[in-house]
């Protein structure tokens, strides 16, 4: 029998991941002449026309802009809520604190198709339709059991004697917390944060569900060319491409916390 | 079973980019006799874990070669080099049975159920794990885990040597001794080569026939206990074993006589005073007296420990210490101390001269 | 860790409380709401009881989704698994090439869901994508807007692009974490390959595997956007799977009470699941 040598698995893996990606980035730069007139492994008539379109049409780099707006909101609002409550459970025992935390979890695992509908009466009675932060405050709804259990985490590796010098020294909670406790636990919210960022940042169905054209995400904006079947196919790609670009920028800054944050086997 | 032999071994990490490349182990000739419990000593950083790995076959070393007997090791794999070896955290398969630990090496060997069986119930009653047997190893103590790792090597009849990595670290203070005499114990019913590193020097001189002390790369001394105490080869052999350590004091000669600034000292070996070098001289707090005629000190400190007592005296500046009986009498203005010669000796650039006197 | 007790720390979670409360607890009432009445537009409600519920459970419909879902979440942990683990133990553990590997793989889980659905539906068109192109031009006969054991495959194929990679960082970690004495102890004892995968790193990666397991279980089985850019839950309803046939349900037909009744069933049957799996896992553990 032929050993395979050790990289080979792991080189097969990253070529099957890539070749999707490959396909998308290859049509991105083709016409739609050449799209539609038949298959070609590289782009035979390059072109940047597509993602001129997109840089230059509002409807277009507005869907990048309220994209990241919302994700932003909603990483800041999870991680800072999320924080003292990870704290609580991690230091204090509570009337009801298991009870609590599992019915945290349990909204992670309510399907986000469950909550369309009663998503968007909820919003529109409170007149948020439509606005950053309605997306930002639904996507809440997973993020926030999410961040509370992977902070929580990181915080039971804390020893408690951090806490008790620092009370015995003469500080006062809030003091104690945001200039010791926090820092200490600064890889833990970058972990944190990049979850957050990640699921928010990946969801469509809230995000579409609570919007119409102010906030309106880039993802769902590529459904109605994609529901165009066909027709634009090049523009579609282009925008997709540019997709990965956030998703790609985060992992590079977070690659070194990854493998800890999930060797916490908290995700 | 077998002699362990290096000869011109020398080790050297792949240097850091932009760091003078510098040897871990400086050329090591050694010969350790065959059934002898040897304890590695020395301090952080001083090579011993890099022999250890080079003898476990987890390194191979730069220049040089090891033999097992009359074998060549210096390339055989570890599964090859019939070791087995103790941890510094304790290694156990944590799913397995206390039974399946002890079986598991004989098993990997093809070796039948019954031989299996007799084997384990042999070193399980050497080890005093009978009683555990059947239960899962991961619910043992932390000696409990270090028994098991030993007995998977002791079930193995073709082992050539047994290493120990510092494997008390993470034993309760209370069960260390415990183990050790075990360990000890086991050593004189097996009878088969052992090596025990560590950087503490009550193990290593309670542990073992020879002690082998390692310092910046090189082996600077091999002897037993006694030997290391009454004869350092080293200044920090002096330093190092010895509680408190030897007092090593600058040195000048005059003729064939030794000097301790304007003190004439006899010594038990002589220093040519022709020859270039840091002279110094060195001699143990217990071989120090006070007495009617000698150096002249200023008392400083007296720490009473019981069943002796250290005192802290100076002479110009420099601090020498002494150990002297609980029941024996300081002095209390114009103390003077004399020196033993049979056991002080002269050191040139931190080795001791050989010219005996 | 020794926790005191302190009801104050109440205030501490009053916020996550308050902001998940006001998400979760809302919206479900207002599905229960639904799933208890009938309305025929204009705001007028009448009392049903249990009558959606009953109606979903004999549903063919529901159990045909509900079958599919099933398989779907079996297929893909049957796969994901077993090639998360095998990727992830061929893995380097150092040099410049971790770095290269982690940032590579990590990359289909940071894509919008629907673009990988887009992606997919672009790679494998039949006559101008990559995938679709090869196959038929190897002579394989595929057409995934046509052929429902294609468009099965498909959907398979792009779950197990996009989430192995969880699996694979999930086990890396957990094989990071196990010190090189072990592997050097196995080598003295003279342990196989297998027998070091079998005793020292299967049961290391336990936990992780467990999380994996259970994060890949509940997130495919809510899987909507994916299959649906990708298929819309055709050819016919063969790749429609719960998430899915809720949404045409709901919004499609705009049945509000049978696809209420729905949503509770469904997340129910969720809960049902990992609970039933985590205290499984959890009981082995204290073994």
């Amino acid at each position: 029998m032929v050993r395979l040598p050790k990289w080979f698995i792991p080189t097969l893996y990253i070529v099957f991941l890539m070749l999707p990606i490959y396909g998308l980035l290859s049509m991105s730069f083709k016409t739609t002449n050449e799209i539609l007139g038949g298959f070609s492994f590289f782009p035979q008539e390059f072109t940047l026309e597509n993602y001129v379109k997109i840089f230059t049409d509002p409807t277009w780099y507005n869907g990048y802009i309220n994209s990241l707006i919302y994700v932003v909101i909603n990483t800041v609002i999870s991680i800072s809520v999320a924080l003292p409550a990870a704290y609580a459970f991690s230091r204090y025992k509570f009337l009801g604190d298991k009870h609590l935390f599992f019915w945290l979890l349990t909204n992670r695992m309510a399907p986000p198709a469950v909550f369309a509908l009663p998503f968007f009466q909820l919003y529109s009675a409170i007149n948020l339709f439509d606005t950053h932060i309605a997306v930002a405050l639904a996507h809440c709804l997973f993020n926030i059991p999410l961040a509370v259990w992977i902070l929580e985490g990181f915080m039971s590796g804390i020893p408690k004697e951090l806490d008790e010098t620092a009370y015995l020294d003469g500080y006062s909670f809030w003091r104690f917390f945001l200039r010791i406790f926090v820092p200490t636990i600064a890889a833990g919210i970058g972990v944190a944060a990049f979850f957050c960022f990640m699921y928010s940042w990946v969801e469509l169905l809230l995000a579409k569900t609570l919007t119409s054209v102010d906030a309106k995400p880039i993802a769902a904006t590529m459904t109605r060319t994609a529901s165009t079947s066909g027709y634009e196919l090049g523009l579609l790609a282009a925008a997709g491409s540019l997709t990965l670009i956030p998703g790609a920028f985060v992992i590079y800054f977070v690659r070194n916390y990854i493998a800890k944050g999930f060797a916490l086997g908290r995700v | 079973m077998a002699r362990i032999e290096f000869k011109k071994v020398r080790h050297m990490y792949p240097p850091t980019p932009g760091q003078e490349p510098t040897y871990a182990l400086k050329e090591i000739n050694q010969v350790w006799d065959d059934g002898g419990a040897y304890a590695l000593l020395g301090p952080s950083g001083c090579g011993k874990t890099t022999l250890l790995n080079i003898i476990s076959g987890l390194l191979t070393p730069s220049e040089g070669s090891v033999f097992f007997g009359d074998t060549d090791v210096t390339n055989l794999a570890t599964t090859e080099r019939q070791i087995a070896q103790v941890f510094q955290f304790p290694v156990v398969y944590d799913t397995m049975s206390v039974y399946d630990n002890l079986a598991f090496p004989l098993r990997n060997r093809g070796i039948d159920e019954p031989t299996i069986a007799d084997r384990v119930k042999q070193v399980a009653q050497m080890l005093d794990l009978e009683n555990v047997l059947h239960t899962r190893a991961s619910g043992l103590t932390a000696d409990g885990k270090q028994k098991i790792s030993l007995g998977r090597g002791l079930v193995r009849s073709d082992v050539n040597v047994i290493m120990f990595d510092e494997p008390l670290t993470v034993i309760d203070p209370h069960l260390k001794w415990l183990l050790r005499s075990k360990l000890k114990e086991l050593h004189q019913q097996i009878g088969v080569t052992m090596i025990y590193v560590t950087h503490d020097q009550t193990e290593a001189l309670t542990f073992a026939d020879k002690v082998v002390v390692m310092y910046d790369g090189t082996v600077v001394q091999v002897g037993t206990p006694v030997e290391l105490f009454n004869r350092p080869n080293h200044t920090f052999v002096g330093h190092f074993i010895g509680s408190p350590g030897m007092n090593i004091l600058p040195g000048h000669v005059d003729g064939s006589d030794s000097y301790y600034k304007n003190n004439k000292i006899q010594t038990a070996n002589s220093a040519d005073d022709g020859q270039a070098g840091k002279l110094e001289i060195g001699v143990r707090p217990e071989f120090i007296t006070f007495s009617d005629q000698g150096i002249p000190v200023v008392i400083e400190k007296i720490d009473d420990l019981g069943r002796f007592q250290i005192v802290t005296v100076t002479h110009e500046r420099d601090t020498i210490k002494l150990v002297i009986g609980e029941d024996d009498i300081v002095p209390s203005e114009s103390a003077k101390i004399k020196f033993d010669p049979a056991n002080t000796h002269l050191y040139r650039d931190n080795w001791i001269l050989e010219n005996a006197r | 860790m020794n926790k005191t007790v302190n009801q104050k720390a109440w205030w501490l979670v009053t916020p996550v409380l308050v902001l998940v409360a006001f998400n979760a607890f809302i919206p479900l009432m207002t599905v229960v709401n639904y799933s208890l009445q009938e309305t025929f537009g204009n705001n007028e409600f009448f009392w049903e009881g249990v009558t959606w519920f009953e109606q979903v459970l004999k549903s063919e419909r529901f159990h045909a989704s509900f079958l599919r879902q099933l398989l779907f979440t079996g297929m893909i942990l049957v796969i994901e698994v077993p090639l998360g683990i095998c990727v992830a133990l061929t893995m380097p553990r150092k040099g410049p090439w971790v770095s290269v590997c982690l940032i590579l793989m990590a990359l289909p889980l940071l894509i919008p869901w629907n673009v990988v659905g887009a992606m997919w539906n672009i790679f494998a068109l039949p006559d101008i994508g990559l995938l679709g192109y090869t196959l038929n031009s190897m002579g394989f006969d595929y057409n995934f807007t046509q052929q429902p054991v294609s468009a099965w495959m498909t959907t398979v194929v792009m779950d197990v692009w996009h989430w192995t990679s969880l699996v694979v960082l999930l086990c890396y970690a957990g094989l990071c974490s196990i010190p090189d004495d072990y592997y050097q102890a196995a080598r003295i004892d003279g342990a196989s390959p297998w027998a070091v995968f079998r005793y020292i790193q299967l049961p290391k990666l336990k936990r992780v595997l467990t999380i994996a397991i259970l994060l890949r279980f509940m997130d495919s089985f809510m899987i909507y956007t994916e299959p649906f850019v990708l298929t819309g839950g055709g050819p016919g309803n063969t790749t429609t799977f719960l998430s899915i046939d809720l949404v045409k349900i709901a919004l499609g037909q705009f049945d509000l009470g049978p696809a209420a009744a729905m949503s509770l069933i469904y997340f129910l049957i969720v809960l049902l699941i990992c609970w039933a799996f985590y205290t499984i896992m959890m009981r082995n553990e204290e073994q």
